[in-house]
């Protein structure tokens, strides 16, 4: 708590330096282009536009949260609805702090956990972009949880526990390319927010950073470069796969999709070069077999492998570059968790159509061909056979994951 | 009553191949483009995943891709002195429908024309004296060069991702290649395909015959591609369902697989799909098109308005919507006036079934794709002295295997019961040792002054419009083709040491059952002057300057190839000449 007042007091004084309201304005041309910058590096259209609105950051989407449903504020400069009465420190709190307008504090849906990492100035030069942007008149009802997680008063433990407010602080022992990198991955990348896992109040588990987790019905896969998932990609695989959405290992579809359209294709090549230098110097966790999976479901695996899936994904495996993921080397497929290899058996899957890699391949659905022990078999196969998963799935993950996704509305 | 919506710069009616290839031409270009489309909209992973693809009944025998009837159809009829009957089931050419058209359901056989066929009335006269054409054939020269669209053969091989052999670049003979073809300037993309044990052999045989087989141009990858505009394709899977079908990985040619994600990321490019065209709206003076009229599946009816019409719908629509939209004269053949609806032509395909020792030979028929084959073209076009045969025209002719599907793949010898046991014992005898060409002899069709498209006097179809009418008929000149062509590919079988050999002549009359190929071509054929056609070389209509007609629908008369490889050329050659010409002068862009 101590290290939020500091900061509270810090930013009042540069307040006051500023002037009573505006750090920059949207007259400051440098200082809109850097604040477009980092709000498609942060990534805060993709939860503040409604999909398929033609109405961007006029907000409305329905977040999931594992306690319940928030929907995304309009934060056009919109004055009755939006955040164009607020003042520089207001959204300055919101961003980097967690605190709305009236004090309240925020859920950690907004990711402003990772936002802290930024500086006063990132956020100002967002704040200024923001006022350049079509106000849109659209109230919405923010909070939609259930009780007692609707009391926001809630959240004053959780920042407590979970909050370590602060901008980014460079290691001088990693080199200028690696420090970027990080800033990115850990600030308006907010990367950990989907790829590290949560304990059950929905916090990081900081010691695990970039692990890997499950959200809204898709893995999001360890992403440490050194023995993780990644060990066998090289900085330019990350960095073509965050530019194009695809490379020669994989493809990105559902949320990284949508990521990589929204955000990281539009980074610089520098940038996102940093952000694979980072994450190839990143530990994680060691791969480990831990056991080898029935013989009769491999085979069965194994056939329907050949019958269904070899057409693109090869006899092999391995695919085609930038086009068909190579199985052996798709983070998703060697996941704890299978959540994704079952969604996209299940329901298929759109890559996605980028600048640079426009023809966006679709995996299709094979629910409706494939049993669930089917499923289970193929999952397996793939999982252990041209994965390094060799945790079988069961006929009843498959019908779990089946209901589960049947349910969901995206 | 329509509604009006805000006018665009461009609509294009249909969005097969060539008006995917112009809009994305024409949005490049910064133009707004909207697409109106009968029907819906087609993606590989949501309509023709791997796992119903390769589905012979639902998509072979039961038409899945193809217009219903139901929906529109249209008459025929042989002479002119019957009368016509709505087609209720297709047969000799599969109409297309939806997102992506005919170059869904392709073969993906790649070909370009000779030089030629573009002046085949002059180079026929020239060798061969104007008496020596049937008194009643009303061929004539395109008004265009092979050398003028060489440059958009080009582009459409390398959007595609042709797989080839060149026999002829830039006027150097390639051994191993076609060494009829017209000069290109560089090779295909991609190597050809490999070819299967049949098309080896019969390469072999043809080459002793001192024939020049080659490989057929492949719109099917032989290896991963990525095209100009960064659209990738998969590596082909030798699976044999292309025809009739629409391609499960991503390995055929098709507007979706080389330019719709392209043409998507567009922000000025739009489509309606579902909706159908009912006519071309023309201003006061009939000079200007203002837009078209189109209905959508709730029975809307809409007003696109647009400062440019590109009608690129399946050829016989084409002729069709211009008839209705009172645009051009329409042809009488008794007076021989007008143009719109003359020149129409189909194919004349026939095929030569052969028995081998099945101890002897296993030709896995089921590793196909639908241009896999070895070819030769020495009876093409004018590529041999026709003098001493006393017909023109010619055509290529292959061991191309396209499939080994269960259903339809059942040769067996002549004398064979027509079912019971017998018929099943033979069927499992000679489905490895029997060879049945997918494309074997592929012969032109010329163009005769009873051929042609004009609407009928009866039938009409939902919305009250005269059907268009067909009255097509072979003539002499074919039949006698065919049967030359027929027997010259069957001595090549007999070399390769069948034991019995089945020929299948193409016979009149023009039968509307029998499946030849989709190519239905003319209608609104291109020419040097008005009064021989319904577009100027740049398929831009002589009356309406605002419209230009894409598609075979602008063919004098069709060659022995199969013709998506031209249609597509022409397009963008069409888009050439409106992005470099015609928008900088919006007119006519040959003077009348």
């Amino acid at each position: 708590m101590r290290r939020v007042v500091a900061i509270a007091i810090a930013a009042a004084t540069l307040c006051v330096c500023a002037g009573p309201s505006r750090g920059a304005s949207s007259q400051d041309f440098a200082a809109v282009e850097r604040g477009r910058y980092l709000t498609t590096a942060a990534d805060c259209g993709s939860c503040h536009t409604t999909p398929g609105s033609a109405h961007p950051f006029a907000g409305g989407r329905p977040i999931e949260t594992p306690f319940g449903v928030l929907a995304a504020p309009n934060i056009t400069p919109d004055r009755e609805t939006g955040i164009g009465a607020w003042t520089d420190d207001e959204f300055d709190a919101a961003v980097r702090r967690g605190r709305s307008r009236d004090g309240a504090r925020l859920y950690p849906a907004m990711p402003f956990p990772y936002y802290t990492r930024m500086s006063r100035q990132d956020v100002a030069d967002i704040r200024a972009y923001l006022d350049t942007v079509e106000p849109v008149h659209n109230a919405v009802t923010v909070n939609r949880l259930p009780f007692p997680f609707d009391l926001r008063s809630s959240m004053i433990a959780w920042d407590a526990m979970y909050f370590t407010p602060g901008e980014f602080r460079p290691d001088a022992s990693k080199s200028k390319e690696w420090n970027r990198g990080a800033y990115l991955v850990q600030g308006p990348g907010h990367c950990g927010a989907c790829h590290t896992p949560k304990t059950l109040l929905g916090s990081d588990e900081s010691s695990k950073a970039l692990h890997g987790s499950v959200l809204q019905g898709w893995t999001a896969p360890e992403i440490t470069g050194k023995q993780g998932s990644l060990r066998d990609w090289s900085v330019e695989d990350i960095a073509a796969y965050l530019k194009t959405g695809h490379n020669k290992n994989a493809a990105a579809a559902g949320l990284m999709g949508e990521v990589v359209g929204r955000s990281t294709s539009h980074l610089t090549d520098g940038d996102v070069e940093d952000i694979a230098i980072y994450l190839k110097d990143l530990s994680g966790s060691a791969p480990g077999k831990t056991a080898s999976p029935d013989k009769d479901v491999m085979n069965a695996g194994g056939a329907i492998y050949q019958d269904l899936c070899s057409a693109c994904h090869r006899g092999d495996g391995k695919g085609v570059p930038q086009m068909f993921p190579n199985l052996t080397e798709v983070a998703t497929v060697s996941a704890a968790k299978p959540d994704t290899v079952l969604r996209v058996i299940i329901q298929g899957a759109a890559s996605v159509s980028t600048e640079k890699e426009p023809t966006g391949p679709a995996m299709p659905a094979f629910g409706w061909q494939l049993d669930d022990a089917q499923i289970a078999a193929v999952a397996t196969y793939v999982r252990s056979h041209f994965g390094k998963q060799d945790s079988a799935v069961s006929a009843a993950d498959v019908g779990r994951a089946r209901s589960a996704l049947a349910a969901r509305v995206n | 009553m329509s509604r009006k919506l805000p006018a665009k710069d461009v609509v294009i009616v249909g969005l097969g191949w060539t008006g995917s290839i112009m809009a994305y031409e024409l949005a490049d270009a910064g133009l707004d483009v909207i697409a109106i489309e009968r029907g819906p909209w087609r993606n590989t992973a949501t309509d023709y995943p791997p796992g119903y693809a390769a589905d012979e009944l639902r998509y072979r025998i039961r038409h899945d891709l193809f217009l219903r009837p139901e929906q529109t159809t249209f008459t025929f009829r042989n002479k002119m002195n019957q009368t016509a009957l709505p087609i209720r089931s297709w047969g000799a050419f599969m109409p297309p429908n939806g997102v992506g058209g005919g170059g869904v359901h392709w073969n993906a056989e790649t070909w370009r024309f000779l030089p030629s066929d573009f002046v085949a009335r002059t180079h026929l006269v020239n060798r061969y004296g104007a008496d020596f054409l049937p008194k009643d054939m009303t061929i004539q020269d395109w008004g265009i060069t092979y050398d003028d669209l060489e440059p958009h053969y080009d582009r459409f091989e390398y959007l595609c991702g042709t797989s080839g052999q060149a026999g002829n670049v830039n006027g150097q003979i390639i051994e191993g290649g076609n060494p009829f073809e017209g000069p290109r300037s560089r090779p295909y993309p991609n190597p050809p395909q490999q070819q299967p044990f049949g098309a080896t052999l019969f390469a072999k045989a043809a080459r002793e015959l001192g024939y020049k087989p080659f490989p057929q141009p492949s719109g099917n990858m032989s290896q991963p591609y990525r095209n100009p505009l960064g659209v990738r394709l998969g590596p082909c899977t030798y699976c044999g369902f292309c025809e009739w079908f629409g391609c499960g990985n991503y390995s055929k040619a098709t507007p979706q697989t080389t330019i719709l994600p392209a043409l998507l990321r567009k922000q000025n490019f739009s489509l309606r799909d579902n909706s159908e065209v009912t006519r071309i709206n023309l201003d006061a003076s009939g000079k200007r098109a203002t837009g078209v009229t189109f209905v959508d599946t709730d029975g809307n009816e809409w007003e696109q308005p647009a400062d440019l019409v590109i009608l690129s719908a399946y050829t016989i629509f084409n002729v069709q919507l211009l008839l209705l939209s009172g645009i051009g004269e329409p042809y009488d053949p008794i007076a021989d006036t007008g143009t719109v609806g003359r020149n129409f032509t189909h194919q004349t395909i026939s095929d030569v079934t052969s028995f081998f020792d099945p101890a002897k030979f296993v030709f896995n028929p089921f590793i196909a794709s639908g241009a896999i084959g070895m070819c030769i073209d020495e009876f093409n076009g004018d590529n041999f002295d026709h003098g001493p045969h006393g017909f023109v025209g010619g055509g290529y002719m292959g061991q191309v295997q396209t499939n080994g599907r269960p259903i339809e793949t059942t040769p067996v010898p002549p004398g064979t019961p027509a079912w019971g046991a017998e018929w099943k014992k033979a069927v499992k005898e000679n489905y490895q040792s029997a060879l049945k060409p997918g494309t074997g002899v592929h012969g032109s069709m010329y163009s005769y002054r009873d051929v042609y498209v004009d609407l009928d006097p009866t039938y009409k179809d939902r919305f009250g419009r005269p059907l268009a009418r067909m009255t097509i008929d072979f003539h002499d000149n074919e039949l006698k083709q065919n049967k030359f062509l027929t027997d010259k590919f069957a001595e090549i079988f007999k070399a390769m040491g069948a034991k019995q050999i089945k020929k299948e002549y193409r016979k009149g009359p023009y039968d509307i059952t029998k499946y030849q190929t989709t190519h239905l071509c003319g209608g609104a054929i291109m020419g040097t002057v008005p009064g021989n056609s319904t577009l100027n070389r740049y398929l831009q209509s002589w009356d309406v300057p605002n419209l230009f007609v894409t598609g075979a629908s602008a063919f004098p008369q069709n060659p022995g190839y199969n013709p998506t490889g031209t249609v597509a050329a022409l397009a963008y050659w069409t888009a050439d000449a409106i992005r470099s010409k015609y928008l900088k002068n919006p007119g006519r862009l040959i003077d009348a």
